[in-house]
């Protein structure tokens, strides 16, 4: 069997696969940002993600999310791979010092208008890292911070909801 | 177990004796402060024969006023990352050790004469002196340099490459990392076992299961826990769920670092049914929980139909990705012969786990254990070491863990999962596990309250990292982020 057709075959075969996700399933959150968001992003959210420390969970977490079955870009949301063309900026992670120029620099070249999401309850306030002599105990004491998704890791679904929530 | 105490002059000969023997690379180095009890430091060396997985250690004492040793690091090149560690954790000298840059501690951000492992340690004042990281550099007419990170395109970890290249091909990469160090190392310290664990999950995410077990294991062989069979067979089938939700993931990658992306979804739907099992299994995508020191958490009723039912599904999807990567010409013209690493260069900078395996390295610390013997156990090796053999690799031990899920399963003992609670005696321990990557070692001592007084951990990545910095040499820039991902190694695992 030729290449081709037997993608076409086992494309066939799966079907669509892609999770429905009810409107109902979204809380809202962050009314007030929602709608400088709506107005400035028209629904169209481009971010840009930088890891400052986490152990790699959340990373797997945020690409689950753009994967077939939960496909976070059906909802006008996308991931970018320069921060210049980043409208928001996600961060994992409690922030290693080794990190703390890298993150801001990244920040910098990011054009305005822009904001903070951090992702992961290490990024937060340092999580179980909390008091190592080499982390700054999460992103707020580095940028400021405008939406917050927690767990350790979020899963898919909770990300995209928090996300849509916010836009 | 053999334990070797020999007077500081005779470390080197001792190790240098034991490596030639056994065959075998540096497995861990590393120092335990023990000025207050004993006044001195105490230097390990551990060493290990993979036919019959004896370890054997070298062990001696390096007073307080003269902390020096010979390094071992001229001739058992695997020891090197361990020296430099060791220096900038401990301020202990390797003597003749030419490289003297830090791994971890950054020079931009950490101050001369701070040493974070040492017991009277109390914290330093940011600083850091401002000058240039040296990567070494190549000269001559026509090369250039390409610097990539520490923030890269994709969403992945951070880390800093330096490719120095001469038109298409790479003549050297220089990596820098330690972008992810939390300290935890130190963290663990005075913590009691059982917070221990939490912390272990979070060396590594994607390896969390292996870690967790890994520093059970430590702590158990330290305090004699017996660990009931069904517990020995329930973690190995939850650590072979972690393997395979790993290797279908960087095979998915490798696909989609070619531009091949439908297989690279169907292997992303796989990953997605896995960890979605592993979540109605224990409660957690990443199995976080799954075990505890003296056992691990039951299956539930009908769970043994959950996982085999969920298992006939990606292993049928799965064998239509292994098809599709397989029998397409323009993906095998990537992956085939790309990215090789020689056998002698896997033994010399001590690359184990899949990587040394797809290089001929048949070393699997699964072999002869309990429960993996008892299901028949059948070890991967290829001599090819390039791309394409990585990737069969994965492919081979993805199928093969998915067999012995089922073979563990149909002989999975009746009883408790968790041994009778018992004190934690003093003493120190090894645990050691195979993970995805390879080999997850930690060492751990406890003081008579029970308490965590030093934890080493190596992770596979650890080792694995300088094994890409030779494998991509004479390879074209764009195959690099392919040779990448056949090796998938962790960040956050290398720089804990």
């Amino acid at each position: 069997m030729t290449m081709l057709s037997h993608i076409l075959k086992n494309r066939l075969k799966k079907g669509l696969v892609t999770r429905p996700i009810a409107s109902q399933e979204i809380d809202s959150l962050g009314q007030e940002l929602n709608r400088t968001i709506n107005k400035i992003f028209k629904r169209s959210l481009h971010i840009r993600e930088v890891d400052t420390g986490s152990c790699g969970a959340c990373e797997s977490e945020i690409i689950a999310a753009t994967n077939p079955i939960y496909d976070l870009q059906r909802f006008g949301i996308s991931f970018v791979a320069s921060p210049r063309h980043a409208d928001a900026l996600l961060v994992t992670g409690p922030v290693s010092k080794n990190m703390v120029l890298a993150l801001k620099k990244t920040y910098e070249a990011m054009p305005e208008p822009k904001f903070v999401i951090t992702l992961g309850d290490c990024a937060l306030d340092g999580g179980v890292f909390k008091g190592s002599y080499y982390v700054e105990n999460g992103v707020s004491s580095v940028l400021p911070v405008s939406l917050h998704i927690p767990g350790c890791p979020p899963t898919p679904l909770e990300i995209i909801k928090r996300l849509l929530a916010f836009l | 177990m053999i334990y070797l105490e020999v007077k500081p002059e005779e470390f080197k000969s001792t190790c240098l004796k034991l490596h030639k023997e056994l065959h075998s690379p540096v497995m861990m180095l590393f120092v335990d402060d023990e000025r207050i009890e004993q006044g001195g430091y105490f230097i390990y060396c551990a060493f290990l024969s993979f036919k019959e997985q004896q370890w054997s250690w070298v062990k001696t004492r390096l007073p307080a006023d003269n902390p020096v040793f010979d390094s071992i690091a001229k001739e058992i090149y695997s020891a090197n990352l361990f020296e430099r560690e060791i220096k900038e954790m401990f301020g202990l000298e390797p003597l003749g050790n030419p490289d003297n840059r830090r791994l971890r501690l950054h020079d931009e951000v950490w101050p001369e004469g701070h040493f974070p492992l040492r017991k009277d340690f109390s914290g330093a004042n940011a600083g850091g002196r401002v000058g240039e990281y040296s990567a070494g550099q190549v000269f001559g007419e026509g090369i250039f340099e390409v610097p990539v990170g520490p923030v890269h395109a994709g969403i992945i970890g951070p880390g800093h490459f330096c490719f120095s290249v001469a038109g298409e091909p790479i003549i050297k990469l220089s990596t820098r990392f330690g972008f992810t160090h939390r300290g935890i190392e130190k963290l663990l310290e005075n913590k009691l076992p059982d917070e221990g664990v939490a912390l272990a999950e979070r060396v590594s995410g994607d390896s969390s299961l292996a870690q967790a077990q890994a520093f059970c294991r430590a702590i158990e062989n330290i305090s004699k826990l017996i660990v009931p069979e069904r517990a020995l067979y329930l973690r190995a089938i939850f650590l072979e769920l972690e393997r395979m939700y790993n290797h279908i993931s960087s095979i998915g990658g490798m696909a989609i670092d070619v531009g091949f992306s439908f297989p690279a979804a169907l292997c992303s739907i796989i990953k997605e049914a896995l960890q979605a099992l592993n979540d109605r299994l224990v409660g957690s995508r990443f199995l976080k929980g799954a075990v505890a020191i003296g056992g691990c958490r039951d299956i539930k009723e009908g769970d043994k139909k959950l996982i085999i039912d969920s298992l006939a599904i990606i292993m049928a999807d799965f064998s239509e990705v292994r098809k599709m990567l397989l029998t397409s010409v323009s993906f095998m013209d990537r992956v085939d012969t790309t990215g090789r690493l020689s056998l002698e260069n896997a033994e010399n900078l001590g690359v184990l786990g899949m990587a040394g395996r797809a290089s001929g390295l048949a070393v699997d610390l699964r072999d002869n254990i309990y429960p993996y013997s008892a299901a028949g156990f059948k070890m991967m090796v290829r001599n090819e070491g390039d791309v394409l053999a990585r990737l069969i690799i994965r492919l081979d031990e993805f199928e093969e863990s998915g067999r012995l899920i089922q073979e563990l399963l149909d002989k999975l003992p009746k009883g408790e999962t968790m041994s009778q609670p018992g004190k934690y005696s003093q003493g120190s321990g090894l645990g050691a596990v195979e993970g995805a990557r390879g080999p997850v070692l930690y060492w751990a001592r406890l003081n008579n309250e029970g308490r965590i007084v030093r934890c080493k951990i190596v992770d596979p990545s650890f080792r694995n990292w300088t094994g890409l910095s030779l494998a991509v040499l004479e390879n074209i820039v764009p195959d690099f982020p392919v040779c990448n991902k056949s090796f998938d190694l962790s960040y956050a695992g290398n720089d804990l």
